[in-house]
């Protein structure tokens, strides 16, 4: 099971209140884990990534295991700590903005 | 009774204002979609329950929400608008050429006869057209590449399709206003545009009366008179009584000609209103009095119209889209600011009061007359 943190607005229009559970099918990453996140919540396609080219939009970063991987390919595997659900895969919106 | 329900967008939420016909008592309903950047929304002449939003942030982008009841609940439909084949480019700030890339909706258009027929008015600027109620969106690419877009600029707020005008018979003849590149024209339901910018001079041009480049700020045009139409421009009050074709310029006693938001009186097709702000770059009204003007006679001549509005120290803004008009015999007329205020007046302009003073800056304001 793969945990997701998603932030605050997009927990808002998800209709989620915590983190997200998804069963992801290997090899786990990024591009999985949004193809499961948007398939499960549509609500949420465009929202991280850009619908025609799903790449990541510039405020929004994604994180685990205290690691940044949101310059990383979004076709790498996820750590064993995500992809075991010990650790989640955060979303996260840049700090920016008023 | 008759009533009507305003609906304001802000940079941090929707807010749903309403009131009985005689607009003495209003209730304010929201923040919808607090956080979000609203642009616009605005009702279906169709079915007036059916209220579209333009849900907006720099972080996740755009999304379309719908109500089907009067702005009590929303449900988001269609967000994916994908311009036509390769987009090319446009002209950067610097005059290099820029990829035309989707940003946000800036204006709704819903068709006065079918309720699932929507127009979108967006940046970088296009306009899209939905039929299924917002769950799809098509873009009518002949705007975009009628073969000026190329030479299309951005104004200061990005490069936005802006004003939409539907023929008020349902006939095909639509037109839009973009910034800054400025009126275009269609006579077939969208497929072919061209421009319609004749006798518009923009002194900040190398070539000030040219085809396109104009930095047109807003129109506006009474139903029962479909030819005449009713500009502010960047500077210049402008009016056409030919459906476009040319322009003359009408704004005459006027303190200052710049300004964003402009409008017709329901019931007279010759009166119209404005808010004049001191300059393109202080943005607020001049020696700080807010003042809406009025002319009686389609422009040139106009009075100031200050009863119950701040004449000092005040320093908004009226954003282009955000000045609505009731169609009750006494006609209403509101507009809000960038301070937060929402202003009406139920006898015409001759006497305001606020209606909100402390919301987020102010967007858009659209009425809603009910039965």
């Amino acid at each position: 099971m793969i945990r997701v943190v998603l932030p605050a607005h997009l927990k808002v229009l998800a209709g989620v209140s915590g983190e997200v559970e998804l069963e992801v099918a290997p090899p786990v990453t990024t591009r999985a884990v949004l193809d499961e996140l948007e398939a499960r919540y549509p609500v949420l396609r465009g929202t991280i990534r850009d619908h025609a080219s799903s790449k990541r939009r510039a405020f929004v970063r994604f994180f685990a295991c205290k690691q940044d991987l949101s310059q990383d390919s979004p076709d790498d595997p996820l750590p064993e700590a995500v992809r075991s659900g010990s650790e989640p895969f955060i979303v996260l919106g840049a700090m920016a903005g008023g | 009774m008759s009533g009507v329900r305003l609906l304001v967008g802000t940079r941090k939420g929707a807010f749903v204002l309403t009131a009985d016909g005689t607009r003495k008592d209003w209730t304010i309903d929201g923040p919808f979609f607090g956080g979000w950047e609203i642009y616009h929304l605005k009702g279906s002449p169709a079915e007036p329950d059916r209220i579209w939003a333009s849900q907006s942030t720099g972080w996740f982008g755009q999304l379309v929400q719908r109500s089907d009841d009067g702005g009590r609940t929303w449900s988001p439909v269609g967000n994916e608008f994908a311009y036509d084949g390769v987009p090319g480019t446009h002209q950067w700030y610097d005059g290099t050429p820029h990829p035309w890339e989707f940003a946000r909706v800036w204006h709704f258009e819903p068709s006065s006869s079918d309720p699932d027929t929507v127009f979108a008015g967006v940046e970088d600027a296009a306009l899209f057209k939905s039929v299924d109620g917002g769950k799809s969106w098509q873009e009518l690419s002949g705007l975009r590449e009628h073969g000026s877009g190329p030479h299309w600029q951005p104004g200061a707020g990005g490069m936005c399709t802006h004003t939409v005008l539907l023929d008020p018979d349902g006939g095909p003849r639509m037109f839009v206003a973009i910034s800054a590149a400025g009126v275009f024209r269609s006579d077939d339901d969208g497929t072919t545009w061209r421009p319609a910018n004749k006798g518009l001079r923009s002194a900040q041009l190398p070539d000030e009366d040219r085809e396109v480049g104009h930095c047109v700020h807003h129109l506006a045009r009474h139903p029962s008179a479909p030819d005449t139409i009713f500009m502010q421009k960047h500077w210049d009050v402008m009016r056409s009584d030919d459906g476009g074709d040319s322009w003359t310029e009408v704004s005459g006693d006027l303190p200052t000609d710049f300004g964003f938001a402009i409008d017709v009186h329901s019931h007279e097709p010759e009166t119209v209103y404005v808010v004049p702000i001191k300059s393109d770059s202080e943005h607020y009204p001049p020696e700080g009095k807010l003042r809406v003007y009025r002319s009686r006679t389609g422009g040139n001549e106009w009075e100031a119209l200050t009863n119950g509005l701040p004449q000092s120290d005040c320093y908004v803004n009226v954003l282009r889209d955000a000045m609505a008009i009731d169609s009750l015999d006494s006609c209403g007329v509101y507009f809000g600011t960038t301070g937060g205020q929402v202003y009406a007046s139920s006898d015409a302009g001759d006497t305001w009061t606020a209606l909100a003073r402390d919301l987020p800056a102010v967007c858009s304001v659209e009425v809603q007359t009910l039965p």
